[in-house]
Order: C-alpha cells, then sequence, then structure tokens
C-alpha cells in the first residue's frame, strides 16, 4: 500500500502528501529545462529571420525552428500543465494524489518522449516544424516520441481525474471545488480531447512513415492535427487563466467577484474554445464557409466572451480587494499601490494585460474569415501566439513558480534584486516579438520562409518594403530582450533550488499567503464587491482598442480588394 | 423556480450540478467539438467530389 504522509506548510497551511510533492517537483524542473533548450532554440530563429544577420542556413534553420517550437510549446507547457494539475487538484483540496505509480509512469513516458523528439530532431532528418504537414515525411521515431509523450500526458490528466474522486470520496472538501481547480479541470478536460485527436492522427502517421499505410489525405491531416495543435494551446488559456485567479487570491485574499460569473466563462471555454482549430484551415477549399464560420466566429465568440469574462474579473477581484484593504481612493489606487516589486504579481498583471490586449484582440482579427485572408500564413501568425502563450501562458507559469519554490521546495529565491526586473524584462522582450513579427506579417512576410530576400531559390523574388526588414531587425533584438529576461529566470529557479537558503519547517518572515477579504472588510467604506471602477475603465479602454484595430482591418481589406 | 425557492428546499440547481460534475463535464467538452469540429470537418472533406 502506498504511504500516504504529508507535510503541511509553515508558511500557507497546505498539505503537500509526499507522492504528490515529488511529481510536483519532478515536472516542474523537467518544465524548466524544455523552456531552456527551447528559449535557446528560439534565440536562433530570431538571429535568423534578423536579415543582417541571418545566422543559420536554411537547412539549420528549420531544424531549429522544428525543436524550438516542439520544445516550448508542448514540452515545456505541458509539463508545467500536469504540474498545475496535481497542484491544483491533491494539493488545494488536501487529500493524496490517486495512483502515484501510474503518474510516475506518465512522468516517464513525457521524458523519454521528449528527449527522443530532441535526439530525432536534432540529427536533422526531421525538421518538418512543429505541424509536421504530410505529405512531408519525417522518421517514424519523430512521431512516436510525440505519441509516447501525448500518452504520458494523458495519463497525467487520468491521475487528475482520479485525484478529484479521491477528495469526494474522503470528503476532504464541502460543496463545490475551488474555482482554480475548476479552472485546472477545464484545462484537463480540454487536454483530454486534444491528445485524444493527437493520437487519431499521428498513430496513422506513424504507420505511413513505417510504410504499413499507403497515404495520409493532406486536407483531413490538417484538420485533425489542428484538433491537437491548437488545443493543446487552449489548455494554456484554461490553465494560466486558473493562475491569475489563485495568485489573485493568493497575494490579495481576493474572492472572484461572482464564481458562478467565472464557473458559467469556464463552461464556455469547455464547450467552444477548442473549435478555434479551425481558423487554420480559413484558406483551405475542402471545408465550407459554414463550417468556418461557424467554428471561428459563431460559436467561437462564446469561448472569446469567456476570455473577456475572465480578463474583467481578475483584475476585478483585486481591485475590490484593495479597495476593502483601504486603496480605495480615485480610480487606480489599488493598481498604484500593487505589489509591482513582487514579480509574482507584476508577471501575473503582464500576462494579463499581454495576453488580452495583444493576444486577445489579434485572435479575433485572424479568426474573422475575410480578414483573416490579409494575414493567414504569414509572421502575424507566429506573432499573435506570442502574445498568448508566450507572454499569456509562459509569464503566469513564471510568476506562481516564484511562489512555488519556496512553498514547494523550501528553498529562497536567490537573486531578488534580479527576479523583481525579470518579468519586465521578458513581458517587453516577448510584446516587442509579438509586435514586430506582427507587424511584419501585416506587410504580407510569409511565416515559414527562412530568407524573405528568398536567396538560393532558383530566381524567385519578391521586394517586401522596406519596413518589413526594419520590423525583423527590431524583432531581433527584442528577441535578445526576452532571452536575456527568460534566461535570468532560468538561473534565478535553478540557482535558488541550488543555492537558495533552505526554510524547513521556518516560517518565512514575510506572509507568504494572504488572508483572504472578509465579508466585513469588503462593506467597509460603504463599498460593495462589485465597486470596481478601475476596472470598468480598462475594460472601457480595451473594448474601444478592440473595436478600432477590428475595423482598421476591415479598411486594409478593402483597400486590397477594391470595389468598383 | 427562483434560486432562491431552490435554495430554501435544499435542491440543488441543474447547472450547480452539471458544473459539480467533472465527468459530464468530461463528455461535453469532448463530444462537442468532436462533433462540430472534426465530425463535420472529416464529414465535409470526404464527400468531395474525386471528380
Amino acid at each position: 500500500m502506498a504511504t500516504t504522509t504529508f507535510r503541511t506548510c509553515p508558511d500557507t497551511g497546505l498539505k503537500f502528501f509526499n507522492s504528490t510533492e515529488n511529481l510536483l517537483k519532478a515536472n516542474a524542473v523537467a518544465a524548466v529545462v524544455f523552456l531552456l533548450v527551447g528559449g535557446l532554440h528560439g534565440l536562433l530563429v530570431g538571429m535568423t529571420r534578423w536579415q543582417a544577420v541571418h545566422l543559420l542556413g536554411a537547412e539549420d534553420f528549420y531544424m531549429v525552428l522544428t525543436a524550438h517550437g516542439l520544445n516550448v510549446l508542448i514540452f515545456w507547457i505541458i509539463f508545467f500543465e500536469i504540474a498545475v494539475l496535481y497542484f491544483a487538484s491533491s494539493v488545494l483540496l488536501g487529500c493524496r494524489l490517486a495512483t502515484p505509480k501510474w503518474a510516475w509512469a506518465g512522468f516517464a513516458l513525457m521524458v523519454i518522449g521528449a528527449v527522443m523528439n530532441n535526439v530525432v530532431v536534432l540529427q536533422g532528418n526531421a525538421s518538418v516544424m512543429m505541424t509536421s504537414y504530410a505529405p512531408m515525411e519525417a522518421p517514424p521515431l519523430f512521431y512516436l516520441s510525440l505519441i509516447l509523450f501525448a500518452v504520458g500526458a494523458l495519463i497525467g490528466c487520468f491521475v487528475f481525474f482520479g485525484t478529484l474522486v479521491v477528495a469526494k470520496n474522503d470528503k476532504t472538501y464541502e460543496g463545490s471545488v475551488p474555482l482554480v481547480t475548476f479552472g485546472a479541470i477545464t484545462a484537463a478536460i480540454i487536454a483530454v480531447f486534444t491528445i485524444v485527436s493527437g493520437a487519431i492522427i499521428l498513430i496513422p502517421t506513424l504507420l505511413w512513415s513505417l510504410g504499413l499505410v499507403g497515404e495520409i489525405d493532406a486536407l483531413a491531416y490538417r484538420l485533425i492535427w489542428w484538433a491537437f495543435g491548437h488545443s493543446s494551446q487552449q489548455i494554456n488559456v484554461s490553465a494560466h487563466v486558473a493562475v491569475w485567479y489563485a495568485i489573485a487570491a493568493i497575494l490579495f485574499g481576493a474572492k472572484p467577484l461572482s464564481e458562478k460569473v467565472s464557473r458559467t466563462a469556464f463552461l464556455m471555454y469547455i464547450l467552444f474554445l477548442q473549435i478555434a482549430s479551425a481558423h487554420h484551415l480559413l484558406v483551405d477549399p475542402g471545408v465550407s464557409s459554414n463550417f468556418k464560420m461557424f467554428n471561428t466566429s459563431y460559436a467561437m465568440y462564446l469561448a472569446v466572451m469567456a476570455s473577456m469574462v475572465h480578463g474583467l474579473t481578475v483584475p476585478g477581484s483585486i481591485e475590490a480587494a484593495q479597495r476593502a484593504r483601504g486603496h480605495s481612493a480615485g480610480l487606480f489606487t489599488w493598481l498604484r499601490k500593487a505589489p509591482w516589486g513582487n514579480p509574482t504579481f507584476s508577471g501575473m498583471f503582464i500576462s494579463l494585460v499581454g495576453f488580452g490586449f495583444l493576444g486577445g484582440i489579434t485572435g479575433v482579427v485572424m479568426g474573422a474569415e475575410q480578414i483573416n485572408l490579409l494575414v493567414h500564413n504569414t509572421l502575424y501568425v507566429p506573432g499573435h501566439f506570442h502574445a498568448t502563450v508566450v507572454v499569456g501562458t509562459t509569464l503566469a507559469f513564471m510568476a506562481l513558480t516564484y511562489w512555488l519554490v519556496p512553498v514547494l521546495f523550501r528553498r529562497e529565491i536567490v537573486m531578488k534584486g534580479l527576479a523583481k526586473w525579470q518579468p519586465y524584462l521578458f513581458g517587453l522582450g516577448m510584446s516587442g516579438v509579438s509586435l514586430f513579427l506582427m507587424g511584419a506579417g501585416t506587410l504580407g512576410v510569409p511565416r515559414r520562409h527562412w530568407d524573405i530576400g528568398f536567396a538560393a531559390t532558383g530566381g524567385i523574388t519578391h521586394d517586401f518594403p522596406a519596413a518589413a526588414y526594419t520590423m525583423l531587425a527590431l524583432n531581433g533584438l527584442s528577441v535578445i530582450v526576452a532571452v536575456i529576461g527568460g534566461a535570468a529566470f532560468c538561473v534565478i529557479i535553478v540557482g535558488s533550488l541550488l543555492f537558495g537558503r533552505k526554510l524547513g519547517d521556518q516560517k518565512m518572515s514575510e506572509q507568504w499567503i494572504a488572508d483572504p477579504v472578509t465579508d466585513e472588510e469588503y462593506s467597509a467604506n460603504g463599498g460593495s464587491a462589485f465597486a470596481i471602477p478601475g476596472t470598468v475603465v480598462l475594460a472601457m479602454v480595451f473594448f474601444v482598442s478592440f473595436a478600432l484595430y477590428y475595423f482598421i482591418n476591415w479598411k486594409y481589406l478593402a483597400e486590397t480588394w477594391g470595389i468598383s | 423556480m427562483s434560486d432562491q425557492d431552490q435554495a430554501d428546499s435544499g435542491e440543488v440547481p441543474m447547472m450547480q450540478k452539471l458544473l459539480d460534475n467533472p465527468f459530464l463535464l468530461l463528455f461535453l467538452g469532448v463530444a462537442s467539438p468532436a462533433l462540430l469540429y472534426l465530425v463535420w470537418g472529416l464529414a465535409e472533406i470526404f464527400t468531395i467530389p474525386v471528380r
């Protein structure tokens, strides 16, 4: 029988069962390792896209781009998400983890898959990029490595669902699960759909690469692959929104403005977020406009609305808590008095703003069938997802890590001065990457071409405007800033794990989790939890930006297609 | 029946029951995109006339 000993964190009062704690550590460390590997490949990609530097040759570029995409979009993110699932179930619900042996088996499969994938890609015969569109073929081990990783992650999801059952049976909570756990449930549900879709397409592709299947239909491949490739990024969205709610509660003692509204928004994610995959098919002739418009607009907008709900309620709950604790003057005193020197807060808030303003607005623009034609398959696409996945998800995960290291590893964070600046460096650099890639994409620069000067293409020429070259140079500079920020994160976290002062059972000098704001505090000063004028003003700024940008793109489209 | 009436009678509202059931949510979260995206999309692709 498995041992079920646990320790209670002296700073947070959270219960860490030994099996959960070890799995959390293993997944978190693996995540940071793959972030480092993927980030370094990202530096090489950025330095090659910068035409004046143009670091890598064509073959190396596509190999490095493949490695970059898989390490940061899949391996780093999913290892961390598995850690989030175990934290949101076993730790937040205060119960043992279901079947830790299966959880370790899942972890082992994920490590084997991720390492195997890196080896296969770096051998140079699998430069098919993350999308690996058939009939472009990679060695069988490439597909096998992804399948192994996906099976491991699927096991992790089922361990999470099993842990929910354990908690319910052991009655470790009353009523509904906490909102953060509900967000993790949303992420796990999307993960199951994602991974099953991956299996549906990667298993036959593996058989095809082994010569056992004659042909893979290119369009069917694209359709099913994107149910895997895009939905995997929707796991991120659900997970990082859950992290936002967690950080609001941890740092401010904030209660959600309305549990019902926030949970309903997560339900909208469960039902509709994954169908956004269709926006990758908006120029594919094999699927109808009905399919495209329903999936990328009508139904998808319910998920967009859910994101806007979260984007309003997370800062709104922080504002309500800050006002309840006395920062009630004017519109933005609550925000000015927030702990901007604490990387957990600054990382979370930059993630929230970047995800909404850069990632969210551009995602809706790209998702509209007509204006998508302006930027389809251009650098605008990576520009968009660097805002959602990197500024949004990665920065939120980094922010949580600063809080988790002392709680989970019982080590003090080292280099606190650098840690204070790290989210700003990373957020600024990545926002630059996002903006300048989108700028280049708007000028028509293709997403996947090694050289926009079209060298060595046998006479193909196209003159992009000089501004496109400037955009790529500015992107290169932004990549350098972002990589410095990312490297600083890895150095701080690895340094803290190895050399940080051991905390043991000793309580930290500073309070590590805020006391929940009480109903009396909320109603003091004659206020109410719903009095969030500052957040409403920010939301209005968002809506105006959204509407302006949306209509500017229709204007561009009108100029592209003159009507006589 | 209003939320207040349901609360008074101790009955859990249907929406609450749905949100508290992770396995029902799992079914919906897999079935919904499977039908709207995968099945619909594949049906269109595989009914494209060959000539």
